[in-house]
């Protein structure tokens, strides 16, 4: 099995090798139908080698499970070990699946630098090992890499399928991620308080308690959250067997899941895998509640702004320009 | 108990027995439920990677069906408010079939989004002691509590009136009537919610518009009457009951309102939309293309189209009189608002994507077998109640033993506030076609 972070192409190629960006394009170019097709594809070429996720209802306990909010300890070890074990048995992957607490006076805040982020995207991969995505890029991932050309502000201008060398002169680029806003739409939206904002501003969905209306999908004005139509699909040697119960752990079809800062990284004092990736250093994570942490220091002294401020989201990802 | 057992085995016996237009009819919409249930039954397998929504396009043809079957919830308050307000007698013949044209309507609403949903085995979340039904925040919770009451109220109240008629016993006011006066806010309420929760999203400006409730209300006053005048001259023609001309003229006049307000309101938002120059993606894509992507032009211009056509017609005193215009004229007039407030209203906001990315949407066959599916699960169930309110309505099905002559009906209007009267008949040598 690979590990997760020391394959070369596992922080992305930069750019995109052209065949796969190509790949990429021309999927997304022919319509929903080949994207289906190459879902059905992999699922049969992979049949053995793959680990679908699928949560199909095993036992009584998995389907009358409470809410995340009602678990004692004991709930959740059990059921902890039983998610481990379903991995094991689909993938033959022994991962470890764990639930870290918010710290204490901690409030996450992220800041990204757009004069010198330049479009690599190597975040995006990153991202998708970290947090057990699937393989094909085309599927579904946190993070979108806008390429806006120079000028524009309309982001109905921009393009997140762009291929080719980067930086390509006359753009910029805006990558977007879950805004883990303090006024947050999805969470006010949410018929059944599947997802929540934690203590630490994270917010995260009980992928165990979600029913997969998808109101916080048309709710969210930041395109950060992603349905699982299909089992996720992934390949053994790219799970991650470091998970949380909360962020990275494997999904059940049919629920809501989304970018979490990394939680289960970033909980435990690491950054996120986003910006770990990042070669150009445009990306600054910390905690706002910090006044002399760096991210203070670029919301006081640099030019900042939120993505549709208007909406009254307040977002805790910022854009500056330094 | 056992008395009301015994109700509800004639009822189904009743349902069960009929002439060969009525099998033919029950019987094709049975295959389409069972086309539907087989569909349906993949998604359940594999999961919605079978429909064609994606992340971009996360509510499809189903949840358009959805606020559209909200209208047709409308036609409850439609006859309620001439038969209990105005105490009009025509009205409170055929009260019933609006009151039991809502709960269909409310259960299609329900079914539209369980089968819309990922994991409708978890539905038990939204119950409220076992589960977290997230109210007052969130508007779909709102929405769940809504519709749980309307359904309740429209059960109850019709509920009540037929099995005191098929004991021929005077119906008590006090447990019906405070319940249909509730169920005319109700029912306001239930379109406003069901607005709300489109236009109670920030991140969609194509909902963000403050007279989409009101439009709402106002297209819900087209399909309503336009449904109800199909239902009810199949009714007059195919049965015994008899129902007055001046209720086809009272609907007719509803129309002849709510089709031109729903075609002014539609301007206003045009207006603001597109006159200023100020860019509004959602409804560019809608109306006019973005991106080089078109796909649901011809939809919503059709819709345009339709829309001013049975305007016309409503309008114009000389083809209202037609009765065949008028039911094609209805048709047409549920399959306009059906384009312009259902698809052309759910689908458009999703595109562009909030990063302004175009990904087009269009149903795939298996949606639109679902579709379908519970469309004539819908059909099917009203015209099984619609059956067995007739029969207890003309008397024909009442405690002791069915009537073969039907009981003549009493005085119009004789006791006030005495249930709805009984249905006036047609006696064998006034039956025309039927």
């Amino acid at each position: 099995m690979n590990g997760c972070h020391t394959e070369p192409e596992a922080a992305g190629a930069l750019p995109l090798p052209d065949a796969r960006a190509g790949q990429l394009v021309e999927l997304r170019r022919k319509g929903e139908t080949s994207r289906r097709d190459l879902l059905a594809g992999a699922a049969a070429a992979a049949a053995t080698a793959t680990a679908a996720a699928g949560c199909d209802i095993t036992s009584v306990d998995q389907f009358l499970q409470k809410h995340y909010s009602e678990l004692t300890d004991e709930d959740k070890k059990q059921i902890f070990a039983r998610l481990e074990a379903q991995v094991k048995e689909r993938s033959g992957v022994t991962v470890k699946i764990s639930d870290p607490q918010p710290i204490e006076g901690v409030t996450f805040g992220y800041a990204l630098n757009l004069s010198i982020c330049n479009g690599n995207r190597r975040c995006v991969e990153a991202c998708a090992r970290e947090n057990n995505l699937p393989n094909h890029p085309e599927e579904m991932r946190y993070i979108r890499v806008l390429e806006v050309p120079n000028g524009a502000f309309e982001l109905e201008k921009s393009d997140p399928y762009f291929e080719g060398e980067v930086p390509k002169s006359g753009k910029y680029y805006l990558p977007v991620q879950c805004h883990q806003c303090a006024n947050p739409p999805c969470v006010r939206q949410c018929p059944c308080e599947a997802t929540w904002k934690e203590p630490d501003g994270l917010i995260v969905v009980d992928y165990d308690w979600c029913i997969g209306c998808r109101y916080c999908q048309a709710a969210c004005p930041y395109h950060a959250r992603r349905f699982n139509y299909g089992a996720p699909t992934i390949e053994p040697d790219r799970i991650n067997p470091n998970q949380a119960y909360l962020s990275n752990r494997i999904r059940p079809v049919g629920v809501i899941e989304k970018c979490t800062f990394c939680l289960q990284r970033t909980r435990v004092g690491r950054f996120p895998a986003c910006l770990e990736a990042c070669p150009t250093g445009a990306r600054k994570f910390g905690d706002l509640n910090d006044p002399n942490g760096e991210l203070r220091k670029i919301l006081a002294t640099k030019r900042v702004y939120v993505l549709k401020e208007d909406l009254g989201t307040i977002p805790h990802f910022f854009y500056f320009f330094a | 108990m056992i008395r009301y057992v015994v109700y509800w085995a004639r009822m189904v016996a009743c349902v069960l027995k009929g002439g060969r237009l009525y099998y033919t009819w029950m019987g094709s919409l049975l295959v389409l439920i069972l086309l539907g249930a087989w569909s349906y039954s993949h998604d359940v397998v594999d999961g919605l990677i079978r429909t064609n929504m994606t992340d971009e396009v996360s509510w499809g043809i189903g949840i358009a069906n959805f606020v559209f079957c909200v209208g047709l919830a409308a036609s409850a308050l439609l006859l309620i408010v001439p038969a209990y307000v105005y105490k009009r007698h025509d009205a409170k013949e055929v009260v019933l079939f609006g009151e039991l044209l809502a709960v269909v309507a409310v259960v299609l609403c329900l079914l539209f989004i369980i089968t819309d949903i990922g994991r409708p085995e978890r539905l038990w979340h939204l119950f409220p002691g076992i589960g977290k039904l997230n109210w007052p925040s969130s508007m779909l919770a709102w929405d769940v509590v809504v519709y749980t009451g309307y359904l309740v109220i429209n059960l109850h109240i019709p509920g009540y009136l037929l099995y005191k008629q098929y004991m021929r016993q005077k119906p008590n006011p006090y447990f019906y009537l405070p319940f249909v006066f509730i169920s005319m806010f109700w029912a306001v309420t239930h379109y406003t919610v069901t607005g709300f929760l489109l236009s109670g999203l920030g991140g969609r400006p194509f909902w963000a518009s403050p007279i989409l409730a009101p439009r709402f209300l106002v297209s819900v006053g087209c399909t309503a009457p336009a449904v109800l005048l199909i239902i009810l001259t199949v009714v007059r023609r195919h049965t015994h009951f008899k129902v007055q001309e001046s209720v086809f003229d009272y609907l007719k006049k509803v129309l002849r309102f709510s089709a031109p307000l729903n075609l002014f309101l539609l301007g206003c938002e045009l207006f603001s939309q597109f006159y200023s120059g100020a860019r509004t993606p959602a409804a560019h894509y809608l109306w006019v293309g973005l991106n080089g992507k078109h796909g649901l032009n011809p939809l919503i211009w059709t819709a345009l189209v339709l829309n001013l056509a049975t305007t016309l017609v409503w309008i114009t005193p000389r083809f209202r009189k037609n009765h065949r215009v008028v039911i094609a004229t209805a048709a047409l007039t549920m399959l306009g608002i059906w384009l312009e407030k259902g698809v052309g209203l759910v689908i458009p906001a999703f595109i562009p994507t909030p990063l302004g990315e175009v990904v087009e949407y269009w149903p795939n066959f298996g949606e639109i077998l679902v579709s379908v599916g519970l469309a004539a699960l819908g059909a099917f169930v009203f015209t099984a109640i619609a059956k067995v309110t007739i029969a207890i309505q003309t008397g024909t099905l009442a405690v002791h033993g069915g009537e073969s002559t039907p009981r003549l009906p009493a005085a119009p209007g004789s006791v006030p506030g005495s249930g709805f009267p009984p249905a006036s008949v047609r006696t064998p040598e006034s039956e025309g076609a039927a």
